[in-house]
């Protein structure tokens, strides 16, 4: 019933045919494209463009994970009995989902540092330095993160049948208890579907920091045109190899959600979102929701 | 069918847990509401150890509202409910008194030793049938995970699903996810067992197998309160019946007298309509 999915090579090679069709149809003059600086950003990455690649996947790392432990507090801030936790959290959802993102890094970063509420001074963490400015980005990052992950749980808890919840209490488990061990996990399989697209679009957004001064991934390609005047083959390296890590992701993604299935209703090995899908747009949720009812 | 129900249930778990009360349940005067809607209008109900109480009515009578009380996931606005001796899911006080509920950790304390099988079932669908059954002596109880495992075992032997302790709950019928409900309850040593209707989600070949459960549960001494419209079951094992309507017990008695001559008439239309 499903489209098979499109091969990601014979995409990427297209997509670069097209782009270059593209260019070539634009002026009169003739197009240069310098292959050997494109085929060497590409094949033979310097140590920037690794440097580059790791910061951009150790801050989405950290700042996701940031922003799901946020997201789990949160969640339970809006479902709580208590309403002090209830407009806590919706003052806090209610000021990162509704300012730019590019203004709480700004205003964390320079706006703190500049009045001295928060100087940003360079940490060291098991050796490693880590400058004030990468620092700010998780801060932001992660906070921001948080308060799009606190909708996606909350909607993952909602959807679990309150029967597992009452048949947790009726055993003797706490709130606390009920919620770690039997409602949280059933709603983790809920969750997996746009907590992938969460975490594909912060690959992405990292480039964000470009504006704090953080060389990462898209920074370093903003410097390399800058020296060798090849703008046009540097940011489609630099598309290309965000293109990459979104792929390794989507992949990843597949696998785990087809191992959260286990033990469901309906869960076949192969029945997951095809790589197609997951990479050009179409939205993995709508074969997971058949998962919610497999309890009865 | 018949499933090979074993005897000794509660051996296993080392037979009829030890209560000093008399009076397992002690409900005096319970009232209830749904905003405006009033679905108990002052239920008092005693049920002695080792008493099996089946309690029948009409949809909207309030009887499961009521069995949902005595393990407080429904509050009260009114009356008292002592369970094993103690005020279940408010602080002890004067009758009359403005009831303030008791913190969730005495809430939790006292669910232990109240055993419930629902309608539905409600299984851990991410836990397998022996997870089920060993997931709260380990976590609540603090069991040995091995201890537990190997009573959650002997528990689903004895309810006739030993070859099925590695199935999740979708790979089983919905008698056994039942049977498998009902050792996951009694996995924490119960003095007493609430059953909501807990054979009306099944298939009618299916029925069978869970009273047979039920049945021996009851004859090894179990303290029982059962919704349940099972005739055959109040027969055979119940010591008591209990007719509610509208929120109120309209009549309560042993089975054979209940079922030959209800003295209300209530009670006469009701079980016309169920014969």
């Amino acid at each position: 019933m499903r489209d098979r999915s499109p091969r990601p090579g014979l995409f990427l090679a297209g997509a670069v045919a097209c782009a270059l069709l593209v260019a070539a149809c634009g002026s009169g003059k003739p197009v240069k494209f310098d292959t050997q600086a494109f085929a060497t950003a590409i094949f033979q990455p310097d140590q920037f463009i690794l440097a580059g690649i790791g910061l951009t996947v150790s801050i989405s790392v950290i700042s996701q994970f940031i922003g799901i432990v946020l997201g789990v507090f949160g969640a339970l801030g809006r479902l709580s009995k208590r309403r002090a936790a209830r407009w806590l959290t919706a003052g806090y959802l209610w000021v990162f989902r509704g300012t730019p993102l590019l203004v709480q890094l700004v205003f964390f970063y320079f706006g703190l540092g500049a009045v001295h509420l928060y100087d940003w001074n360079a940490i060291d963490v098991a050796g490693i330095t880590i400058p004030g400015a990468i620092q700010a980005g998780i801060f932001a990052l992660g906070l921001n993160e948080g308060a799009y992950m606190t909708e996606i749980i909350r909607a993952g808890i909602l959807s679990i049948d309150p029967g597992q919840m009452e048949a947790a209490k009726s055993v003797g488990m706490t709130y606390g208890q009920a919620m770690r061990r039997i409602v949280l996990p059933q709603a983790a399989r809920i969750i997996v579907p746009p907590l992938g697209n969460e975490f594909n679009n912060m690959l992405k957004t990292t480039a964000l920091l470009f504006v704090l001064g953080v060389q990462e991934l898209y920074n370093t390609f903003v410097i390399k045109q800058g020296n060798n005047f090849l703008p046009f083959e540097m940011y489609l390296a630099c598309a290309l190899w965000f293109l990459l890590l979104t792929t390794i992701w989507g992949v990843f993604q597949g696998w785990m959600e087809r191992r959260l299935a286990r033990g469901t209703a309906g869960s076949e090995p192969s029945s997951g979102p095809g790589l197609g899908q997951r990479l050009f747009g179409f939205r993995g949720g709508e074969p997971d929701v058949a998962v919610v009812s497999g309890g009865r | 069918m018949t499933a090979e129900i074993g005897h000794d249930l509660l051996d296993v778990v080392g037979g009829v847990p030890a209560t000093t009360v008399e009076n397992v349940v002690e409900a005096v005067d319970v009232h209830k509401s749904f905003g405006r809607t009033e679905v108990l209008k002052g239920i008092s109900l005693t049920v002695k150890r080792q008493e099996v109480v089946v309690i029948m009515g009409p949809s909207g009578s309030g009887k499961t509202t009521f069995i949902r009380c005595l393990n407080h996931l429904e509050k009260i606005q009114r009356g008292s409910i002592m369970v094993n001796g103690h005020s279940i899911g408010y602080r002890p006080g004067p009758p009359g008194a403005p009831l303030r509920e008791d913190s969730e950790k005495n809430i939790a304390l006292q669910r232990r030793d109240i055993g419930m099988v629902f309608q539905r079932f409600n299984l851990f669908p991410h836990k397998t049938a022996l997870e089920n059954v060993t997931e709260a002596p380990i976590q609540v109880r603090g069991q040995k995970p091995d201890e537990a495992r190997a009573v959650g075992k002997a528990l689903l032997a004895r309810v006739g699903l030993a070859h099925k302790a590695d199935a999740y709950p979708t790979q089983l019928s919905g008698g056994q996810q039942q049977r498998v409900a009902i050792a996951r309850a009694l996995a924490m040593k119960p003095a007493l067992m609430l059953f909501d209707e807990p054979t009306s989600a099944l298939d009618p070949e299916m029925i069978g197998e869970v009273l047979e459960v039920m049945k021996e549960l009851a004859r090894e001494g179990m303290t029982m309160i059962v919704v349940s419209h099972e005739m055959g079951f109040a027969r055979e094992v119940a010591d008591r019946a209990v007719m509610m309507d509208d929120g109120v017990i309209v009549e309560e008695g042993p089975p054979v007298a209940f079922f030959a001559n209800p003295t209300q008439e209530r009670t006469r239309s009701f079980l016309s309509k169920i014969l």
